[in-house]
């Protein structure tokens, strides 16, 4: 039974390492031009490697063929991992609304005795 | 024929007894392989994680510190790898189908493309540790740039570092199978360990082809 899911295996897997290594040159070279901007460039870099992703899990991983169980835990932790970034990174985006006047007074104090050990660090909190 | 009889002696060989067949052995193996393997992504996930928020904080600080790294050492250490992927899924391949030799070239082809990753690895982390550029508070970079750099590097080291332990727990790995392999040890009917270890190293792999343009490619 396992010969069956393997007799176009060599094949199968040559053409998805010249996949891989193409994107791979596109990569490399899409991270030379500037899309506009920082995030579009950072976007289109993780694409192009959630593609690679999947050609190695679909084909080398043989999920494809495979127990479907398996490609359910796999993508479970792919699930539970977008969780994690999502949340903190939608409270650190709206930080700047939330953190109440007080604290952000005591922040920007704070941050320029961190930031300089060159400057004069007592200046800073003066001016203010 | 005679092979047919050889694979019903070695299922009784390798088959423990509270499975009821080795293919049930073989796809239970796998799950717990998976299941292990999904512990591996949240454990890097948590570095990622990290990694996206600072980034997120301090977007010039991330730009200037991957000026530091080296876009043509990181394209061929992805080549490398991808490679190594390639042809650790044609020792599976082999193993399954009874080449034994295929099996040993394809295993001793992924151990040296994973030495050639090391290699150029050290090349990378020997130059940045002359420039003074440590992580935590060894950092002790004189070129200048933004102080949050040092965090910059502080999720390299931590990153690319315990994916560069996997990649050497990978080799260890995979030269005791080589030696197993040797041994005429695989063949269609118990082939369980190169598949195993073929699948962690394809997931060191998945982690490589995301932290590759994550911190080689950011501008």
């Amino acid at each position: 039974m396992s010969e069956h899911a393997h007799s176009s295996g060599a094949r199968v897997y040559v053409l998805t390492l010249v996949a891989l290594l193409i994107l791979t040159g596109i990569t490399v070279g899409a991270s030379y031009i500037n899309f506009g901007s920082a995030s579009a460039n950072i976007i289109i870099a993780i694409a192009i490697a959630t593609v690679k992703v999947s050609l190695v899990a679909l084909f080398f991983m043989h999920l494809r063929h495979d127990n479907p169980l398996n490609a359910i835990i796999f993508i479970s932790s792919l699930i539970f991992l977008g969780i994690f970034l999502a949340f903190p990174l939608i409270d650190i985006q709206s930080r700047d609304k939330i953190i109440p006047n007080g604290l952000r007074v005591r922040e920007q104090v704070a941050a320029p005795k961190q930031a300089a050990p060159a400057a004069p660090a007592p200046a800073a909190p003066v001016h203010h | 024929m005679s092979s047919e009889s050889y694979g019903h002696a070695a299922e009784h060989a390798f088959r423990q007894h509270h499975f009821v067949n080795s293919e049930q052995q073989f796809d239970t193996s796998k799950l717990g392989m998976w299941l292990f393997l999904a512990t591996e992504i949240l454990m890097f996930g948590g570095l990622f994680v990290g990694f996206g928020l600072m980034q997120a904080n301090y977007p010039e600080a991330w730009v200037a510190g991957h000026h530091h790294l080296d876009r043509i050492m990181g394209s061929i250490n992805t080549v490398f790898l991808l490679c190594s992927s390639f042809t650790m899924v044609m020792a599976v391949h082999a193993s399954s189908t009874n080449q034994k030799s295929k099996t040993v070239l394809n295993l001793l082809a992924t151990l040296a493309f994973a030495g050639g990753f090391m290699v150029i690895k050290y090349f990378e982390y020997s130059h940045k540790f002359h420039e003074g550029i440590l992580p935590g508070r060894y950092f002790s970079y004189a070129g200048g740039g933004p102080p949050e750099q040092a965090m910059f590097f502080g999720f390299y080291f931590a990153m690319t570092g315990i994916h560069g332990v996997h990649v050497l727990i990978g080799m260890i790995l995979i030269a005791w199978l080589t030696i197993r392999a040797q041994r005429g040890e695989f063949s269609s009917a118990y082939y369980t360990p190169v598949d195993l270890i073929g699948l962690y190293w394809h997931l060191v792999d998945l982690i490589w082809i995301y932290l590759f343009p994550l911190l080689y490619l950011v501008s």
